[in-house]
């Protein structure tokens, strides 16, 4: 198809045809919950998360309410437990993190100038596992049974079940389930951003908010394992008895402290960069030029991501580590204040150097700012050992990081929420109701949060339900609770505005005059994502490209029809986004439902220690989700389609250049890193105790050894049979395969042989509960590796999986390389560490 | 000399992992400090007397950092389009990510040092 080819209003006609035919939304009333196109998904996902927010909010108001005068007896000491757990846990876990993966669904492939996201069906069973498990925990406080252990749940109080009952099973095991699907939504995102940019989009052109997103998923991966392993330890101990955090069987509580703020440090700045992420992108449009420092920008994304892993024990400083140890944290939470300092620096510079619009978007970018700074600086306060001491645990904590996150998080979503509505709705917000929203939230949340300062300074703790009017903190805590109110009257008024929304008239099209490519989005939605996908060559395409909106419009760049009737996006290259292949998308469907309502059984159930049906609902996931596997990795109809401007591309890629293969590669790095949270267990008791391993304990080292010979047969086997498919060996490829199916299954054998042998009783010491979690954790994905081998045999005998289409050998193999890292840490710890030791 | 090794450093090639070298070293330093002090203390009951070791890894970690920055610096300064060097070629990626490595091997040079500096001060496990 040629330049000209598109002069033809006829031919535009009908690609828009076919574009508007493939991309057709569902619209039964049931089957329209199916759809997995990103701008249905990621509107579901925002108003969820929006949602849990208010309901969040309104049990902060019961708090303050409660707070208000000293003695007050408005709720008793055990709902007030439940109200600030569950209040911290919600923000957390169901508005700030799920926020950001909602909007980056939203606008990700808009600013990428993508059809979709690489697994739209991915995005959607993210949402719908988010819904549930987002349900499920918060319904619990109707129930008098939510959490009420605070949100890092610190044991021995919340691992005895005689002092925490069901609600501590409902946060683990219903948050469990949700970082599951955050885990889902970094795949998607790193994919995303990696190899779905449009042709001509290098790195040093990608939109911030893309940096951002990359950066932000990639801490997901490296943040959240840890919780999941320290989850997978906590359940063990409550449900079945296994002492990890038990100091009386040898276990010890501080593990999971670290196993927590491992996580949960660096989580405070996976909700903080991508609100951030909102200013780079608002803050040139309001400048009206480029953003200043765009390596400088990068730096502080990146530097943030890395000193944030180097931040955890500051949470800890209480806790009787060695000072020495403090002193190395306490160093890198200074170090962190540079990179935070030099992106603020950036955005000043611009708004300085820039011709200021001072849009509602802006104001409330700009007072987050102040907010923040506030915030940060008392974090540098907290970050200093000995003041940390006087200041834990009281209500100075508290200000400081309300300060934080409102500053770092709401206010930029509102900022956000402002600036982006007219690209989801096609009309603007009110200025006039944003405004005065505004200022409400910024005198509430100062005289909600400001007081707290002098309150915790004087020695009020946290998370007391009342104080005694002797202590002298009834005027401050006044202040604070009508502050709480200013703020909440303030949301209410944005909510009303969002309610008048559809009362409105439709905007102009980039009613910002923005520069960015996900204002090419029309007033009148159009399913298709973009109209054809452009060759970028600078920053701000619509700014400096010329007549780039109407050649995007007319087709005049790439992808520009459906010609097969097909969802397609096109694939490029990682540091020069040169195309690579056209991929075709998922479209809607009842598997991702389906596998959410599967997977989710599976950790309710356990919740109310129903453990047959937990392992009913678990087999019919995994049927689910082999059923879902299936439909991927099609061998198309044709090898290659052009894509316009002479340029053909292939249907069909496999390994390393494959969303597919970047998934399973990233899916598993996540994998490897909740391992290594388990493994960082075992030596950590080694730490701590003298006699760890106890000395002739066993396991000996036959049987681990024999495992791990037989799991790297099975590696063997898979990496000869991806060789042999290659040069078209099939039927030798499907023994192989078979053969390592065989392997795999023999070395769950032999894993549990060795601990069963030594006759280690998991319920009566930690050495025992600790050997059998690794060699449970590492059978498992043994069966898992059995389970994909017999899956590529099934793939070639049913012809999906040929020699020039191998792309499930190829993730199989890949599989295999993380299955041998964990196995041979795993069984040489277990076998020989004893005797080192 | 100096020129050709210039030349030769302008072609090494720049990516993700060149990028994020220098804090991967600030990290793996981080980790060995925390390791060898906590490990040290716990089983030992002792601070290290002769931390030779510590020191090693952080002379280590600051020249393989500084060699980072060097290399970004010359990447960085490949002559190519003209400025402010944010174009769609090749030249100007690779400034690009050169130079946010520089910048990068500047932060992590500063982590390392803030890591190092306690234990110029603490010498017991208290």
């Amino acid at each position: 198809m040629s330049l000209h080819a598109q002069d033809d209003p006829a031919l535009r006609e009908a690609q828009e045809a076919r574009l508007r035919a493939a991309w057709q939304r569902p619209t039964g009333w049931l089957t329209r919950w199916t759809d997995t196109n990103n701008n249905r998904v990621g509107v579901w996902y925002v108003l969820t998360a929006f949602a849990f927010m208010l309901f969040a909010g309104v049990l902060a108001l019961i708090m303050r309410t409660q707070l208000a005068v000293p003695d007050n007896d408005l709720v008793g000491a055990s709902t007030f437990n439940q109200l600030f757990t569950l209040h911290g846990s919600a923000m957390m876990f169901l508005f700030a993190v799920p926020m950001f993966e909602a909007v980056s669904i939203v606008l990700l492939p808009q600013l990428l100038g993508a059809r979709d996201l690489p697994f739209p069906r991915l995005s959607a069973f993210g949402y719908w596992s988010f819904l549930i498990g987002g349900v499920f925990v918060l319904g619990s406080i109707f129930f008098d049974a939510a959490p009420d252990g605070g949100w890092f749940m610190y044991p021995p109080l919340t691992t005895r079940t005689d002092l925490s009952g069901l609600g501590a099973d409902i946060w683990m095991l219903g948050l469990s389930f949700i970082e599951v699907s955050s885990v889902a939504a970094a795949v998607e995102l790193i994919v995303g951003v990696l190899k779905c940019r449009p042709p001509g989009m290098r790195l040093n052109l990608m939109p911030l908010y893309a940096w951002y997103i990359l950066v932000v998923a990639v801490m997901i991966l490296f943040a959240f394992p840890p919780l999941i392993a320290g989850d997978i330890l906590f359940e063990m101990e409550r449900l079945l008895g296994w002492p990890f955090f038990d100091a009386a069987k040898g276990g010890d509580p501080l593990l999971w402290q670290h196993l927590f703020w491992i996580f949960g440090h660096p989580e405070v700045y996976i909700i903080f960069l991508p609100s951030i992420a909102l200013f780079a992108m608002l803050i040139p449009t309001f400048s009206q030029r480029h953003l200043l420092g765009y390596p400088y920008i990068v730096l502080a994304a990146v530097g943030t991501a890395f000193l944030s892993f180097g931040l955890w024990v500051h949470h800890m400083f209480a806790t009787g580590l060695p000072k020495i140890s403090l002193a190395f944290f306490s160093a890198a939470s200074q170090a962190v204040v540079i990179p935070t300092g030099i992106q603020i620096f950036a955005f000043i510079a611009t708004l300085a150097a820039g011709r200021v619009i001072f849009s509602t978007p802006l104001l409330y970018a700009t007072g987050s700012l102040a907010i923040f700074v506030i915030g940060g600086l008392t974090g540098v306060m907290v970050a200093v050992v000995p003041f940390d001491w006087q200041a834990h645990d009281t209500y100075f904590v508290v200000a400081h990081l309300h300060y934080v996150l409102i500053g770092g998080t709401l206010m930029p979503l509102f900022a956000g929420l402002y600036y982006y509505w007219p690209l989801v709705t096609g009309k603007k917000l009110s200025d006039r109701l944003g405004r005065t929203a505004f200022w409400l939230l910024m005198a509430g949340a100062n005289l909600t949060f400001f007081p707290m300062h002098l309150s915790g300074l004087m020695g009020m703790p946290r998370r007391v339900f009342t104080y005694p009017e002797e202590l002298g903190l009834a005027g401050l805590n006044l202040a604070s609770t009508a502050g709480a109110y200013l703020f909440a009257v303030g949301v209410l008024v944005i909510v009303i505005d969002l309610a008048l929304s559809p009362t409105r008239a439709k905007v102009k099209r980039n009613p910002w005059n923005a520069g960015t490519l996900e204002w090419l989005a029309l007033p009148e939605d159009e399913d298709w994502g973009i109209r054809s996908v452009p060759l970028i060559e600078t920053r701000y395409p619509i700014w400096d490209q010329p007549n780039f909106v109407r050649k995007v419009d007319e087709g005049r760049f790439f992808l520009p029809d459906a010609e097969e009737g097909r969802r397609e996006t096109i694939v490029t290259s990682v540091l020069d986004a040169r195309p690579v292949a056209v991929i075709r998308l998922g479209t809607p469907s009842w598997l991702p439902i389906l596998a959410a309502i599967t997977v989710g059984g599976v950790f309710i159930l356990t919740t109310y220690h129903l453990y047959w049906a937990a392992l009913g609902s678990g087999i019919l996931a995994l049927g689910v989700i082999l059923r879902w596997l299936w439909t991927t990795a099609e061998i198309p109809e044709k090898p290659c389609k052009p894509i316009g401007h002479g340029l053909e591309l292939p249907l069909y890629v496999a390994g390393p250049a494959a969303p597919g293969w970047w998934a399973v590669f990233i899916t598993m790095l996540a994998d490897a890193t909740a391992f290594s949270g388990l493994l960082f267990g075992y030596y950590f008791f080694w730490t701590v105790h003298s006699d760890f391993p106890p000395p002739s304990a066993g396991p000996a080292p036959t049987w681990p050894i024999a495992a791990l010979a037989l799991t790297a047969a099975s590696w063997g086997a898979t990496i000869i049979a991806r060789e042999v498919h290659r040069r078209g060996r099939v039927g030798l490829t499907r023994v192989l395969l078979a053969l390592g199916a065989a392997l795999s299954l023999a070395s769950i054998a032999a894993g549990l042989a060795g601990p069963w042998q030594a006759q280690l009783d998991p319920a009566t010491n930690t050495y025992a509960a600790i050997v059998w979690t690794l060699a449970i954790w590492t059978v498992v994905h043994s069966a898992v590796a059995a389970i994909a081998q017999l899956y590529g045999l099934a793939r070639s005998l049913a012809g999906r999986t040929t020699p020039s289409h191998d792309a499930d050998v190829r993730n199989i193999t890949l599989y295999q390389h993380f299955m041998l890292f964990t196995a041979v840490l795993t069984w040489l710890t277990l076998g020989l560490f004893p005797e080192v030791a | 000399m100096i020129t050709r090794l210039v030349d030769r450093i302008q072609t090494l090639r720049a990516t993700l992992w060149t990028l994020i070298a220098p804090p991967l070293v600030w990290a793996a330093h981080f980790l060995l400090s925390y390791l060898w002090a906590s490990v040290l203390c716990a089983k030992r009951g002792a601070f290290a007397t002769e931390p030779a070791l510590f020191w090693g890894c952080t002379v280590l970690a600051l020249v393989v950092i500084v060699g980072c920055g060097v290399i970004a610096h010359i990447q960085s300064r490949v002559p190519g389009d003209n400025p402010p060097h944010e174009q769609g070629t090749k030249v100007d990626r690779l400034r690009f990510l050169a130079y946010s490595t520089l910048l990068l091997a500047g932060l992590s040079f500063i982590g390392v040092i803030f890591t190092a500096v306690p234990v110029l001060f603490l010498t017991d496990c208290r």
